[in-house]
């Protein structure tokens, strides 16, 4: 594990001397073997204790880990015969927001969410996650094919939110994401929607407003990112763990609020220490939401996110 | 019992008389930063008289120069939870609105609804007032948009909203991002009665608020040099570290884009609101008064 955040720093430094250890002697005397498993279990143990207790902003932090799983993660582990779809029929391709056809247990899905990218040029083929209005009219394509051949759709969100610039401005960047919502809440097949990682204001909410919503264990989802809250409010980026707090952007923050449905329990340590379980266990209530979503006919579907929509916000927290 | 008797109305008529603004008061203009008197600056809409900015112009104003006579109902809207995060910045959000509603408008929140005739068609206007809290749109303003929506259903008439707002409202979080969703149904349930949704963009609308109910008028209309944009400028600016194109994100360039239907000066709205209504909704042109003759600041 290469790249600890910083309040990982004493369960580091156990697990360097555990990598020391290890690599120091060739026979794998008992002695060794024995001191490795009792460091290692202390590892779990402050894993536990740590993640279990993570302030909001030790939350962003994790949220927006680089190793945590994506969405390319997510689609190759849990869809079969995934099939990419490209282009809004518009203007372009953007990747910051992957979709396509696929078979989710079998039964045939339309999946899309916002790609950040792994590695520095795969970042930047993605944009980091951030659309441009093209990303939001493929969505609205996708979404509409979907509903005219009968298939549900799985959304997995994940961005700081839409791109800031000039060109996405001038193409139309709000009226991209205010039509992408408006699509989603017309839709006439179920919509389920996974926040895996960063929920970043509109440029999230625009593909997720689902019949049900799902938030990993260590997500966050916001009206605003913590430094730009703190820029505006505390006038500077500093604050932006206060505003972190303050914004209560954790999904036990929205579960609370009646926001969101579901919260999927990450693994010891988060899911970037071990994807393949994360993507499991989401794979699991993502199979669920759906199947209880089964016995209502596309009116209701329509009619019923609505409502659900209309119904939020009257619920504070005390 | 009919739904519209739940809401208190009260007849208003906010017409002007010269006597009642007081003759020695200066306002300095937010765009070019000369001083306009007061009085001169209210009877001209609260338009730079010298730079022609369209500055902010309060709901209650917004109504006077809008419906015929100056007259209109006020429409009481619902309360929300107060303050649902017990969110606190440097200040308490308690207190930033304590503060707004003890302002001289007297408002409960950021948006105001009111019902009259304009160019004799019954019209429903929903404004928003960026002084209260920049205009921004929390649980409360998604209510009063879901009301007016209900409201101009019952009455069968155009809803017509005036959006002027920094965005959502920071303060209340992951339910003011809601708010987007809620505003969406709001208008399209209103759309689907057949009826005109007609949007006016005032100056400035960015954020959640364009990225939502505002991008989605049947006819969209820009009052001249009005922000209107998703993402803020200082935003981009430090995003792509570039200096941004003259114009960028005012009223003519979204016309230039494609994004707005016309760019209206403040003082021909009614009359554009009026034909367009009178218009989309197939009145006859013997029962209602003539439309004038607005002049067309910007269209394609
Ligand atoms: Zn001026």
């Amino acid at each position: 594990m290469s790249s600890f955040l910083e309040f990982e720093k004493p369960i580091a430094e156990i697990e360097g001397k555990i990598h020391e250890l290890r690599h120091l002697s060739d026979d794998n005397s008992v002695n060794i073997l024995d001191e490795v498993s009792k460091l290692q279990s202390r590892v779990d143990r402050m894993l536990k204790q740590t993640y279990a207790k993570l302030d909001p902003w030790q939350k962003a932090q994790v949220a927006r880990h680089s190793l945590r799983p994506h969405f390319k993660h997510y689609v190759s582990k849990l869809i079969d015969d995934f099939t990419p779809l490209s282009g809004d029929r518009h203007y372009g391709e953007d990747k910051a927001i992957i979709g396509g056809l696929g078979r989710f247990h079998g039964n045939s899905v339309m999946v899309l969410g916002h790609e950040k990218g792994a590695d520095t040029e795969d970042r930047l083929t993605h944009n980091f996650g951030m659309p441009h209005p093209e990303g939001y009219r493929k969505a609205i394509r996708l979404f509409r094919l979907a509903e005219q051949f009968s298939i549900p759709v799985i959304t997995l969100i994940d961005t700081s939110g839409a791109h800031p610039g000039i060109e996405a401005e001038e193409r139309g960047q709000a009226e991209a994401i205010a039509r992408s919502i408006e699509t989603c809440l017309d839709l006439k097949v179920p919509i389920v929607s996974l926040v895996i990682g960063e929920g970043g204001s509109g440029g999230a909410i625009a593909i997720a407003v689902a019949n049900s919503i799902l938030m990993m264990e260590h997500s966050i989802y916001s009206v605003i990112s913590p430094e730009g809250c703190a820029s505006i409010l505390w006038r500077s980026a500093e604050y932006a763990k206060d505003a972190a707090i303050s914004l209560r952007l954790t999904a036990q923050d929205l579960i609370k609020m009646g926001l969101i449905d579901k919260i999927v329990s990450e693994p010891i340590g988060g899911a970037h220490r071990n994807p393949d379980k994360a993507v499991d266990d989401a794979g699991h209530f993502l199979f669920e939401a759906l199947k209880s979503l089964q016995g209502q006919n596309g009116d209701q579907l329509r009619t019923n996110r609505r409502e659900k929509f209309i119904a939020m916000g009257q619920i504070g927290l005390s | 019992m009919s739904w519209l008797d739940r809401f208190s109305r009260t007849k208003v008529s906010g017409l002007f008389r010269k006597s009642d603004i007081p003759e020695d008061l200066w306002e300095k203009c937010t765009n070019c930063e000369q001083m306009i008197f007061h009085r001169d600056l209210t009877l001209n809409m609260r338009v730079c008289t010298h730079c022609g900015f369209h500055m902010h112009l309060p709901p209650k104003e917004r109504f006077s120069s809008l419906f015929d006579d100056a007259e209109f109902s006020s429409m009481d809207l619902p309360k929300a939870p107060l303050d649902p995060l017990k969110f606190k910045d440097r200040k308490r959000y308690t207190d930033r609105l304590k503060e707004a509603r003890s302002s001289e408008h007297k408002h409960t929140d950021a948006l105001e609804v009111a019902h009259g005739k304009i160019g004799g068609q019954e019209v429903v206007v929903a404004a928003f007032d960026f002084s209260f809290l920049g205009g921004s749109m929390g649980v409360a303003v998604g209510n009063g948009l879901i009301n007016a929506g209900k409201l101009a259903r019952e009455l069968k008439s155009p809803l017509v909203v005036i959006p002027s707002s920094g965005g959502a409202r920071m303060q209340e979080g992951a339910l003011s991002l809601m708010q987007m969703a809620r505003t969406t149904v709001a208008v399209d349930d209103f759309k689907a009665d057949g009826l005109p949704y007609i949007v006016i963009f005032s100056n400035p609308t960015t954020g959640g608020v364009t990225a939502s109910f505002a991008m989605l008028g049947d006819i969209a209309i820009a009052e001249p040099g009005a922000v209107i944009g998703f993402a803020g400028q200082r935003v981009i600016e430090e995003t792509i570290r570039q200096k941004l194109p003259d114009g960028f994100q005012r009223s003519e360039y979204l016309l230039d884009h494609g994004m707005v239907d016309m760019v209206i000066h403040r003082k021909d709205l009614r009359e554009m609101l009026s034909r367009i209504v009178g218009i989309l909704m197939h009145n006859n042109q013997d029962n209602i008064k003539p439309a004038g003759n607005p002049t067309v600041v910007g269209s394609t």
